[in-house]
């Protein structure tokens, strides 16, 4: 397909099939924007267990913490943008039912960078005199070695054992392009991580991705990617920007689904019961308001 | 045109809180902050940088909230790493909203109860812990009563002023809590201890209706300004430009 390196493409059954119970899974985009959604639900139906997630939360939070793969979260937030509170996260929390490492959304940058440069930790401000302290008290401080002997949180890495992004476009050998107004922390994720996962809208060949955009949007070089897999709509209901955005209707009912367990019940047994062609068919076939 | 109202009141009070702050970026959390941010930028204020709420700083500044947006001009681009960049160097002055706030200016918007089980999860510390040791911090209360304005916050997300003076140095170097913007009021921290103070009650407020909405005991000075009112210029803006739909009305409480 006119692609450099070997070929990374996968399905998302192969994908998935790399993650084992008990994992450190970091998740790319922001709350609910470009956030890899097939391999998502590919998780929720894939019964593993005792997952760790680290995320700028959004409903890949929600849907893993409902489907019941998670069993501790690490995030500043959890939100669905247009809808503020995630809803299955809150009934997790309000449940006892996950824990959660919660610190500040740079302290969150911090452990990914340390992560990416294969160091222990990176010193940060934020954090300090806050309860983030409180509610983590593994976390240290540092002194400055230097005049200043200023103190700082030192963020620990937080290694990844495997990373999750979608992009816009790829090549089968791992370069990725984001067409949105924001590449998050996604080369961050895959920096972080031993095993680095990209779901795109299309594969295509490395010269197509060059073509028509800035190089500047190149985010992810294939250095820094094991697993290429082609997913149509894949960030779907969450924003793919210029691809599409965010499918509110569809967030709506799923924001619903955590009112009852018969509510999430019948959620899941329409839309997560097949695999990922199936929910193509059901959100496609769904009647539009 | 017809006299302000009390929405129109806080929108000039949330403008206020940017006026002196010069070529720095303003992260309003909320339609009236933003309308806030929106018309400094327009008067006192030109120099200010304002985001779309997206990734992408604004020449032009367009009507409404961050929701409605139909692709105004752009002078740059400041995706979420941009901004954590610009927080840590200190040129930003927020305006977060608060679930609950306490007698020195303590922020929560995590949780209510106790966190490792709590009532009622909310959004979760987001920026709050980093915003306020790195730089300028001020809060917006849409209804100010005393489930937010609380003795002690159920968990410290923006740190306040007793907390930033009995944390490490490195915590209170840049910390710079302001202001206060509620419904009712204008509050501030020009005490000796740093405990919030009533700075200024908005047009058809009591201070005995401020004190009674508020959970902990403010200082009062002896004599309480109101809360100056916009001009003509100011009110054309906020309801020909800004929010010609007037949706700063129902973001207002009604306390």
């Amino acid at each position: 397909m006119g692609s450099s390196g070997v070929d990374k493409s996968m399905t998302i059954a192969e994908a998935v099939g790399q993650i084992r119970d008990g994992m450190t899974i970091g998740i790319g985009g922001w709350g609910s924007r470009r956030k890899p959604m097939a391999l998502v639900r590919a998780i929720a139906r894939s019964g593993l267990r005792d997952l760790t997630v680290v995320s700028y939360g959004g409903p890949d939070v929600g849907l893993l913490v409902a489907a019941g793969n998670v069993s501790r979260v690490v995030c500043g937030f959890v939100t669905l943008d247009s809808i503020p509170l995630e809803p299955h996260f809150r009934r997790a929390r309000r449940e006892g039912r996950i824990r959660l490492t919660e610190v500040d959304e740079g302290m969150l940058r911090a452990g990914l960078s340390a992560a990416a440069q294969r160091l222990p930790f990176l010193p940060i401000r934020a954090g300090l005199a806050s309860d983030v302290l409180r509610v983590n008290p593994e976390l240290r401080c540092v002194v400055s070695p230097y005049d200043d002997a200023e103190e700082l949180v030192a963020m620990p890495a937080l290694t990844l054992d495997v990373a999750l992004v979608h992009m816009n476009r790829a090549d089968q050998g791992g370069n990725a392009q984001y067409l949105g107004p924001d590449p998050y922390f996604d080369d961050l994720f895959c920096l972080a991580a031993r095993r680095r996962l990209v779901s795109c809208e299309r594969i295509v060949p490395t010269a197509e991705l060059v073509a028509g955009s800035p190089a500047q949007s190149l985010l992810l070089n294939r250095a820094m990617v094991d697993g290429v897999i082609a997913t149509p709509r894949g960030a779907h209901f969450t924003s793919c920007e210029p691809d599409y955005g965010r499918d509110e209707e569809f967030q709506r009912r799923y924001a619903q689904s955590a009112a009852s367990d018969e509510a999430w019940a019948e959620f899941s047994g329409e839309f997560l019961s097949g695999d990922e062609a199936d929910y193509l068919a059901r959100i496609s076939e769904r009647p539009r308001s | 045109m017809n006299a302000a109202t009390r929405a129109d009141v806080c929108v000039t009070a949330c403008a206020d809180a940017w006026a002196k702050d010069g070529g720095i970026l303003a992260s309003p959390m909320g339609l009236v902050p933003t309308l806030g941010a929106r018309l400094a930028r327009l008067t006192a204020a030109p120099d200010l940088l304002l985001t779309d709420g997206e990734a992408y700083l604004l020449a032009d500044v367009p009507a409404g909230g961050p929701a409605d947006e139909s692709a105004p001009a752009i002078e740059g681009w400041l995706p979420f790493g941009r901004v954590f960049d610009i927080l840590a160097n200190g040129r930003r002055h927020v305006m977060m909203g608060a679930s609950q706030i306490d007698t020195f200016g303590n922020q929560n918007i995590s949780c209510i109860g106790d966190w490792a089980r709590p009532r009622s999860q909310l959004l979760g510390v987001r920026g709050a812990p980093g915003n306020t040791v790195n730089h300028a911090t001020s809060y917006w209360v849409r209804e100010h009563s005393p489930r937010v304005f609380v003795p002690k916050v159920d968990m410290v997300c923006g740190v306040g002023n007793d907390r930033a003076a009995s944390g490490p140095p490195s915590a209170r170097r840049f910390h710079d809590l302001r202001l206060v913007i509620s419904n009712l009021a204008t509050l501030d921290f020009a005490t000796p201890d740093g405990s919030m103070r009533l700075r200024s009650v908005h047009p058809g407020v009591s201070v005995g209706e401020v004190i009674a909405q508020t959970g902990f005991a403010l200082t009062v000075p002896p004599q309480v300004p109101q809360t100056r009112t916009p001009g003509e210029a100011e009110l054309r803006l906020i309801r020909e430009a800004l929010d010609p739909d007037n949706r700063r009305e129902a973001e207002v409480g009604r306390t």
